[in-house]
């Protein structure tokens, strides 16, 4: 088997007092032994909440996930009790989360919340696991290990405690690591050095990686396949070559023209006008097409299916239809050109 | 061809000008933030019914006397002691509330009182009990709101001065009202009342001498927080006074908070009035208080149990809807408490 | 951590220094002498009795002389009981209050952390709604109600416990239930707050992603920093709980310290009432200081941050 975790036509919904809102409809996604993903979107497009549907992370009592199915090396995630669930969290899937101040226990030592999920998963004694625990930290490179981790999450920096919650995700191993925006609540310099971390241990450990982020940069630094969520569905997935050098959808067109690039003459940085659609009362048809520019009759009351474009690249456009007038990616959409 | 795409013929796949406004459309109408404020209150089934139980406490405390045809002091021995008699409802036999006492006679027949109703009974010097709650509750409500009053003048007063001057003012005013804090209220309140002379006056500012405290506080918290705000410096730089800068940007902003803090002195000095009658440091007799009345009812309480009864009762429930209410203004004027 | 320690020990003491005198020169204000009450005296014989007690001197002199007794331990004899020493009275009586303070502690804050613990987790369902209802009830009702129904109802007509006085276990339920009454509702009411903020935390996340059961994570994560901030409430408790012995020790007729404090109150026994007042200020200064010191030793982000300052 190939593939060590698909997503098929996964539905999720929030129960709140003004009605349901449909957070991710319809997902598809699958992901490769070893192999880096990137999910990227704005705010509210319904990335994070897939990741934590994954983790089976989302607040039981308000959300449901309404249909289809997680496999993860072939079982159903989303049928597994929430005993068995336990077991997969933390030694087979873990997770890493965006804010790395609010992220770690502030009661606890470093060390103790390292060797927490080392003790439950792989019954270790307390010194092994602060044996491994002081491995561990020494692998994502912090200095005075030994001494570390006695220490409270308060007396490390933003970048070292992000550090440490990318220990404690790799604790036992996983074989999926699922990232929610790791760097953005970093400075420039710290992000760099997360992320050249992140492809080091990866190249180490063999952990496939799904990355969440809203910044293409990172994307192209970390990732090989990139899919591209808007208004909770899939709109473009992709090799990260594909979706950069040859975007099939305006979204991502924007999303490309959006991206500041240091070496064109723009004078202005290009925003895509509008705002997300209210996923408490979806539109009918095309999410994007209130904010598309190339928009058709036909965007506004028919969902596109996703069309092949290769063998690897898909894009559900209307555009991409024999019968629709053929239109050209804006110029600052092409990254390749920019070159 | 899918049936699907069938449905779609070519006229569809024209561009279209499809409104960006349709889906920026604001659909709420706007609320100010009082309005939504009263929203929240109202939606809040605790703070309604507190409020309902206050308004008609006020009614009765104030009609109630009015409409009663004898005064709180008119004693007559020959009525003394009766139970409570309510005309219609002393038919329904198990509110006890026939004029039958706790050893199965009926006290109305024995003291030729068979015309007679004293809703709430009779005290030992045959004073009317229903006359005397009200009147008592009267009296509890007016030093409670006199008191909420004189500490809100004071606390904001200095909380505002300490709080906005800063600096070297601030310092030596926390000073003063970290000792103040230190000193327990319980004792200052006695020693004061042991000097003053019992008396509606004298209880007050014992309890404002403590109470104040608590506003000031809040008040200068606050107003340091907001004073480090950017809306207050954007003012500032545009070139607003002090006094223009407090009262239009700082009070409306703190009124929240001052409205909240009140709301809970009252209880709070319902409470001390009627501990201090109760140790016998209370309204001096024949003029009663909720307090003083319990405190008398005590003595009798295993022969004539509705003299502690209706007090008992009343001051609870004074009690209880101040804190609902509070506990309802606090969620609906502070969101960011709400739990 | 030890100038924190100083530092708030010099403060205790200031306070102290304060309130003592403050009492004093209170107590001088009051109206007539103690023995204006007894009729039988002649002028004469209350100006021999002032002498006695010293209360014919200046005040400062007064003054002096009580500050100077006070710091060898000496609060002066009663006017009313045979001249018997203040602090022999108040050591006599000092055993059922704390006695019944300590009941009322331990039992109100296990019983209101377990309901603030379960209404936080069954957050917006009826335990929680039962649970707010209880806390709103324990707060607003006042304890001489709460204390005159227990005593009506378990005490006179189920006849289930003594009535009143202080004769063994038996007589301590009904004080000590009616004394924690509030201690429950505050620690429930508090507990719950904390623990909510506590369970929208990301590290709560964190330490569920970590495959933690259900348990462990209530337990280790979110109990644990939720119990934090709760021992701040200890000073305004402790305030409450002498209050309260007040009342209740009236009402059970508990032959403790606020019994005795309320009848020196009736009887103008000054040296009791200024006595007490100050050994009353002195516990609630103490307790307070003992919070500080406990919070920053059980909450390693300021424990360890005093420690390197």
């Amino acid at each position: 088997m190939k593939n060590i975790l698909e997503l098929n036509n996964v539905n999720v919904s929030f129960h709140t007092f003004a009605g349901e809102v449909k957070a991710v409809r319809g997902v598809s996604l699958h992901l490769e032994k070893g192999e880096s993903l990137a999910i990227v979107g704005e705010s509210g497009s319904g990335k994070s909440v897939t990741s934590k549907t994954i983790m089976r992370l989302l607040p039981e009592k308000t959300s449901e996930i309404k249909e289809g199915e997680i496999l993860f090396e072939g079982r159903d995630l989303t049928k597994l009790s929430n005993r068995e669930m336990e077991k997969i969290r933390g030694s087979e899937i873990s997770m890493i989360f965006q804010d790395p101040m609010t992220s770690l226990n502030p009661t606890m030592t470093v060390g103790k919340q390292i060797m927490e999920g080392l003790r439950k998963h792989q019954n270790l004694s307390k010194n092994e696991a602060k044996e491994r625990a002081i491995n561990l930290l020494k692998l994502v490179g912090i200095p005075n290990p030994e001494i570390r981790i006695g220490e409270y999450p308060h007396q490390f920096s933003g970048g070292m405690r992000q550090r440490v919650v990318i220990a404690i995700a790799l604790a036992c191993n996983p074989k999926v690591l699922i990232a929610d925006e790791p760097t953005t609540a970093l400075d420039v310099t710290i992000q760099a050095q997360i992320l050249d971390l992140m492809r080091d241990l990866q190249q180490k450990t063999g952990t496939a990686i799904i990355l969440i982020t809203h910044d293409l940069g990172v994307v192209a630094n970390l990732s090989q396949r990139v899919a591209v969520m808007y208004g909770g569905t899939i709109v473009e997935t992709g090799t990260t070559d594909e979706v950069f050098y040859n975007p099939k959808h305006p979204y991502t067109w924007g999303l490309l023209s959006s991206m500041p690039k240091l070496n064109t003459n723009d004078k202005e940085l290009l925003a895509i006008p509008g705002t997300p659609p209210n996923l408490l009362n979806p539109p009918k048809g095309c999410p994007f097409a209130a904010r598309c520019p190339y928009a058709m009759q036909v965007c506004v009351d028919h969902m596109p299916d996703a069309s092949d474009v290769t063998s690897t690249h898909k894009a559900a456009c209307w555009l991409l239809d024999e019968r629709a007038p053929k239109v050209e990616p804006p110029e600052a959409a092409l990254v390749g050109g920019a070159r | 061809m899918s049936m699907r795409e069938k449905q779609l013929n070519n006229d569809l796949f024209q561009p279209a000008v499809i409104s960006m406004e349709a889906s920026e459309k604001i659909t709420e109408e706007s609320t100010s933030f009082w309005q939504d404020a009263r929203r929240r209150l109202f939606e809040n089934k605790g703070s309604v019914a507190g409020l309902i139980i206050i308004a008609v406490i006020l009614l009765f405390a104030f009609l109630g006397p009015v409409l009663s045809q004898y005064g709180f002091d008119d004693q007559d021995v020959s009525r003394a002691n009766l139970p409570p008699r309510i005309p219609v409802l002393e038919k329904v036999g198990f509110l006890g509330i026939d004029g039958v006492d706790i050893r199965g006679v009926n006290q109305y027949e024995m003291k030729n009182q068979k015309d007679n109703y004293y809703w709430f009974g009779t005290d030992a010097l045959g004073r009317d009990q229903f006359v005397r709650v009200w009147k008592g509750t009267q009296i509890s409500l007016y030093i409670a709101f006199l008191a909420a009053a004189i500490d809100m003048v004071i606390g904001v007063a200095y909380g505002a001065i300490s709080g906005y001057r800063g600096g070297r003012t601030d310092n030596i005013m926390q000073r003063i009202i970290e000792i103040v804090i230190g000193i327990p209220n319980l004792i200052v309140i006695i020693l004061f009342i042991l000097i003053l002379e019992p008396g509606i006056l004298s209880i007050t500012i014992s309890l404002v001498i403590t109470g104040w405290t608590t506003m000031a506080r809040i008040v200068r918290g606050q107003i340091l927080k907001l004073k480090n705000q950017e809306f207050v410096m954007a003012s500032q730089t545009l070139g607003a006074n002090s006094s223009r800068i407090l009262t239009k940007h700082m009070f409306p902003n703190i009124l929240g908070s001052i409205i909240i803090t009140s709301m809970f002195t009252i209880p709070n000095a319902i409470f001390f009035e009627a501990f201090l009658s109760f140790i016998g440091l209370g309204i001096a007799p024949p003029t009663a208080s909720l307090g003083s009345l319990v405190n008398e009812g005590f003595k009798s309480l295993q022969i004539y149990p509705h003299l502690v009864l209706y007090p008992a009762v009343i001051i609870s429930l004074i009690m209880i809807s101040f804190n609902l209410l509070g506990d309802g203004l606090r969620d609906a004027l502070d969101p960011k408490m709400r739990k | 951590m030890v100038r924190f320690v100083l530092k708030r020990m010099l403060y205790m003491l200031i306070t102290l220094f304060i309130i003592t005198s403050f009492t004093f020169f209170l107590m001088k204000l009051l109206p007539g002498s103690p023995f204006n009450n007894e009729e039988k005296l002649t002028d004469a014989q209350k100006f021999i009795l002032n002498e006695k007690y010293g209360l014919n001197d200046p005040v400062p002199v007064q003054y002096f002389n009580y500050m100077g007794n006070l710091l060898k331990g000496d609060m002066g004899v009663s006017f009313q009981y045979d001249n018997r020493p203040v602090s022999t009275m108040i050591a006599e009586r000092i055993g059922p209050s704390a006695v019944l303070g300590i009941e009322a502690t331990i039992f109100g804050t296990i019983i209101g952390l377990i309901l603030g613990i379960v209404a936080a987790l069954r957050h917006n369902t009826a335990a929680d709604y039962v649970s707010s209802l209880f806390a709103v009830l324990g707060i607003s009702i006042p304890s001489f109600v709460f204390a005159g129904l227990l005593q009506y109802y378990v005490g006179v007509k189920l006849d289930w416990l003594p009535v009143a006085l202080w004769d063994g276990p038996k007589y301590h339920v009904l004080p000590a239930l009616s004394l924690s009454v509030f201690v429950i509702a505050t620690v429930a009411r508090f507990m719950r707050t904390e623990m909510l903020e506590v369970l929208g935390q990301d590290y709560i996340t964190t330490a569920k992603s970590k495959g933690l059961s259900k348990l462990v994570v209530i337990y280790k994560h979110s109990v644990r920093n939720a119990l934090i901030p709760v021992v701040t409430i200890l000073g305004p408790l402790a305030i409450n709980l002498i209050t309260g012995t007040l009342i209740i020790e009236k009402i059970f007729a508990v032959p403790g310290l606020g019994y005795q404090f309320v009848g020196s109150i009736t009887l103008n026994d000054y040296p009791v009432i200024m006595a007490t007042t100050i050994f009353y200020s002195v516990c609630f200064i103490v307790v307070i200081l003992i919070v500080d010191i406990l919070y920053g030793i059980i909450d390693p982000r300021i424990r360890v941050a005093g420690g390197k300052g």
